[in-house]
């Protein structure tokens, strides 16, 4: 009896998925938007020092609150220096403070919540309710007293951004463990004898996997936003370096005469995070294990 | 009379990345008012696609079609979605393998008999409740009223299937497609199941369309059976005569695979190899990789339809061709 | 019997609890085993059949030691003394393996696991690759993910991975049910063929009456937790004597037989698990229930010694 493989079809490997995935996106106008944000917010931060007319430090006083023209495509600040310089270099520090957050608090709150949902029991209760714990207290109100309690620098503004953000991603991570393990591939390990460690490497932490890069990246665009909130407060990175919420809130001195000191920074805050959202959301919807394999 | 149903040539393609999946490839089947008609096949056949092209069930834009197929004598692929609606739930009917999620979990049953039975006849819903406790007992169902007040996880599989049935006969529809709506069941919930089904079919003069990958349901159940594989029709006619005198290899293939064909232990005689890619189709006929009759016309143009004599008993196959013509 | 049984059950029962009253303590069981005594042999292949709520998929789990029998004692004798090693197939070959894990991996996972990871990655997949050959996967494929593979193939890793740690017995629960009709015949070819050339013990669970007929020695029927009828499979199933397997046997299709005139029948429902009947668990359906029934039956001898049925009716009258 001769078994033939029929499905010769071409093996499944990285550079096939990420066409198919390139595939899938291409369907959604929305996602390809979010995409294309992205990737201009991330080609800004690479390139602000090419693409910055002006030094973002260069200070001068005759140039002060001028309107958007043809030399200040958005104007100038009180001190006289470029606003289009300073929005394009202040694209790095939000966007750092994304890149280091999410990878950050996704990573730790994935481990401990896999963990936790494998071993059951009282530890998993104990992490549960210090989860319960911080998640209790409103979030932008705890990360600002973190922020300040650790004082005023870009650093601590991301450490207590990240250690707000785990114990949600705790959660998550426990959930898929406890569903991973009703699955039947789970029980056929247990059935050979596979302890619980063995079922968290071999089998939770890869299947759990999808759901929690899905929320990571819908992460990322309310992350700017407390950054940037955070900013707006005073908490983060200190001047004169360039950051899109302290500029928002500098502005709030002239916006009666002088609207884009605000405007600008603001709008840049708004088309990031919107552009991460689409793309989060589109991300969610070519990941949903229901629509897999149609 | 004309027929009930009427499948000419039907090519349906689903677009995907790298390609197309072609479930369907040239399917001609008819169904004539009163009958019982199977489908058998296996995983890839088309059988549930076929059922689901005749109500227009699937997501518009998701596929390409050619062909025809004419319903009541509308034409199905060309009609617009208000005159399908009308067709839906009136006067076809369908039924699905798995009963709990035709069923909304979290309303009981009653209420969603009487939204069913009220959206196709203008009945109070007052009325609406005497007709499906009616329904129900029509079914065989001993308590009626108990069951609709229980929720669709506190009934078995089988009171869900009659549920289901008492719903798809309300309208007395001319035709009741019925998808695998046993395979999920018990053998002895089974046979109930497919009495019940001929009983009401025959009562209230309609058809049934059987979808199955169940031989020996197919044989008990249909007046005349379809064959299917990789998307065509390899073989058709009056069920005993296909199940006992089968022309085609898939179907000798298929019968001489049963367990209970040969005697305890013994090799069973599998077809070798597997169902072809959909997305990558041979041109000649589809079962050519796998058959033992193959010969080289079969590798190169896909088979013609051979009829018997009395007209009723066909087979798509170069080699059944050549034993026809060679006296 | 010449040689000692190779699995021993005796008095399995297995209660899960189901509602609790307001201090949590359980006050409602779902009773999935209500009593099985089972001596398996070396080297047969029982077949269990029965319906849905019957207790078999209770007792899959019970013998793999996913359940803990509520009482009720399990032995495992190895034919090297010891207790004899027992992998399990399960029914769905979608679900039983992991989709992100390449294939290499799945098979071997048992023997990772047995060998408490002293094994390289290098013996890990020379190990899997020998296993896959002998269910006729080629090993250059073993890269490959689950999905990338059909139904049967699937069915081939499991059987692969139940073979790596080279058991004693294998547990099918429902090995070809998910599967096509051609590629059912192929996996029950391929397990006859393992079961001669290892000399495995098969217990197979199924409700196909037609692939336990193929391919069983000796069948057991399952009624409600309970063993209802057991013998050779020409006994059981040829010869029923319990009015259940003749019920299920009649009802079973088969090619060419009209699906018959009876009337339909309003009541096929088991009697519920969570309050058992008393006496014998059949009674409301049964044909033959007479004086006798209303207390609780054993399973009594029927027609030869082999063949036994728990129906006092059944057993008294000679063939």
């Amino acid at each position: 009896m001769d078994t033939v493989i029929a499905n010769a079809a071409p093996r499944a490997g990285l550079a096939h998925d990420l066409g198919y995935l390139w595939y899938r996106v291409r369907q959604s106008p929305l996602t390809m938007a979010g995409l294309a944000v992205i990737v201009l917010v991330l080609a800004v931060m690479a390139l602000a020092g090419v693409l910055a007319p002006f030094d973002p430090n260069h200070v001068s006083l005759e140039q002060r609150l001028l309107p958007p023209s043809g030399a200040h495509w958005f104007g100038t600040d009180e001190v006289g220096r470029d606003l289009f310089s300073r929005i394009l270099y202040g694209s790095r520090q939000s966007v750092s403070v994304a890149l280091f957050v999410v990878p950050v608090s996704g990573t730790l709150g994935s481990l401990v919540g896999c963990f936790s949902g494998s071993i059951g029991g009282k530890v998993d209760t104990l992490i549960m309710r210090c989860t319960d714990i911080v998640l209790s207290v409103p979030s932008l109100v705890l990360t600002m007293a973190l922020a300040a309690a650790l004082g005023p620098s870009l650093f601590n503004a991301m450490l207590a951004i990240t250690v707000v953000r785990v114990p949600a991603y705790v959660r998550l991570a426990r959930g898929q463990a406890l569903l991973i393990r009703e699955l039947n591939y789970a029980k056929a390990a247990r059935a050979f004898g596979g302890s619980r460690w063995h079922m968290v490497s071999w089998h939770v932490l890869r299947n759990a996997f999808p759901p929690i890069l899905v929320q990571a990246s819908l992460d990322v665009g309310s992350t700017i936003l407390i950054a940037s909130a955070l900013g707006f407060i005073g908490l983060g990175a200190q001047q004169p370096t360039a950051e899109w919420g302290a500029m928002v809130a500098t502005g709030r001195n002239y916006i009666l005469d002088q609207w884009w000191y605000s405007a600008f920074p603001g709008f840049a805050i708004l088309v990031t995070a919107t552009g991460c959202n689409l793309f989060g959301d589109g991300l969610r919807d070519i990941l949903d294990p229901r629509l897999k394999g149609k | 009379m004309a027929s009930l149903l009427s499948i000419e040539d039907l090519t349906l393609e689903f677009p995907i990345y790298q390609g197309s999946v072609r479930a369907l490839n040239g399917v001609t089947l008819r169904v004539e008012p009163r009958e019982i008609v199977g489908i058998v096949g296996e995983s890839g056949s088309g059988k549930s696609v076929t059922a689901m092209m005749v109500m227009r069930l699937l997501v518009e834009g998701s596929y390409r079609v050619r062909g025809s197929v004419t319903l009541l004598g509308r034409d199905v692929l060309r009609a617009p979605e208000a005159a399908m609606l009308e067709l839906r739930g009136s006067q076809v009917a369908m039924i699905f393998q798995e009963p709990m999620t035709a069923l909304n979990p979290t309303r009981r049953v009653g209420g969603q008999m009487v939204e069913v039975i009220r959206l196709h006849r203008r009945l109070s819903r007052a009325r609406a409740r005497a007709e499906a406790v009616a329904l129900l007992r029509d079914m065989h169902v001993a308590d009626p009223e108990r069951i609709l007040g229980n929720y669709p996880f506190e009934l078995s599989g089988g009171m869900r299937q009659r549920v289901l049935l008492a719903l798809a006969f309300s309208c007395q529809p001319k035709l009741l497609i019925a998808d695998e709506p046993t395979t999920a069941l018990d053998v002895t919930v089974q046979r109930q199941v497919l009495l019940l089904m001929r009983e009401k079919a025959r009562e209230k003069n309609a058809a049934i369309l059987f979808i199955t990958h169940d031989m020996a349901v197919v044989s008990q159940f249909c007046d005349r059976v379809y064959v299917m594989y990789a998307g065509g029709v390899v073989e058709d006619g009056p069920t005993a005569e296909v199940m006992a005198n089968p022309r085609h290899p898939y179907t000798r293939g298929l019968l001489a695979a049963l367990p209970d064909r040969t005697g305890s232990r013994g090799q069973l005689e599998a077809i070798r190899g597997s169902v072809p890619d959909l997305t990558r189709l041979p041109e000649g006929c589809a079962f050519a990789a796998r058959c033992p009759l193959a010969r080289e016309a079969c590798r190169q143009r896909p088979p013609s339809v051979v009829t018997d004599p009395a007209g009723r008993h066909r087979a798509a196959c170069w080699a059944v061709q050549e034993e026809v013509q060679t006296p | 019997m010449s040689t000692p049984p190779i699995l021993t059950l005796r008095g399995l029962e297995v209660r899960f609890p189901a509602g609790a009253d307001w201090l949590g303590r359980a006050n409602e069981h779902v009773h999935a085993l209500n009593g099985v005594d089972l001596d398996i042999r070396p080297g047969e292949t029982l077949g269990v059949v029965g319906e849905s709520g019957c207790g078999k998929t209770t007792l899959a789990m019970v013998l793999i030691g996913l359940v803990r029998p509520t009482s009720g004692t399990m032995e495992r004798n190895g034919a090297r003394g010891g207790s004899a090693n027992m992998q399990i197939v399960f029914q769905d070959p979608q679900s039983s393996l992991d989709p992100r894990l390449p294939v290499w991996r799945v098979i071997a996972e048992p023997l990772h696991v047995q060998q408490r990871g002293r094994l390289s990655r290098a013996e890990l997949k020379r190990a899997a690759g020998a296993a896959a050959a002998q269910v006729e996967i080629p090993p250059d494929c073993l890269d490959r993910y689950p999905h990338e593979f059909s139904g049967g193939q699937r069915q081939r890793i499991a059987i692969a991975r139940a073979l790596i740690s080279e058991p004693d017995i294998i547990l099918l629960d429902e090995p070809t049910s998910a599967l096509d009709i051609s590629v059912q015949a192929q996996i029950l070819n391929l397990l006859n063929d393992l079961q001669r050339r290892r000399g495995l013990t098969y217990i197979l669970i199924s409700h196909n009456v037609s692939v336990v007929r193929h391919m069983s020695d000796r069948v057991a029927v399952m009624y409600l937790g309970q063993i209802v009828e057991l013998g050779t499979c020409d006994e059981v199933l040829k010869t029923p004597r319990h009015p259940y397997t003749r019920l299920l046997l009649e009802s079973v299709p088969q090619l060419g037989v009209p699906v018959g005139f009876d009337a339909v029948s309003s009541s096929t429902e088991l009697p519920s698990n969570r309050r058992l009947p008393r006496g014998c668990f059949f009674r409301d359906r049964c044909p033959l229930a007479r004086e006798g029934c209303e207390r609780p039956q054993a399973l009594l001898t029927a027609t030869g010694p082999e063949h036994r049925v728990r129906c006092h009716v059944q057993a008294l009258s000679q063939p």
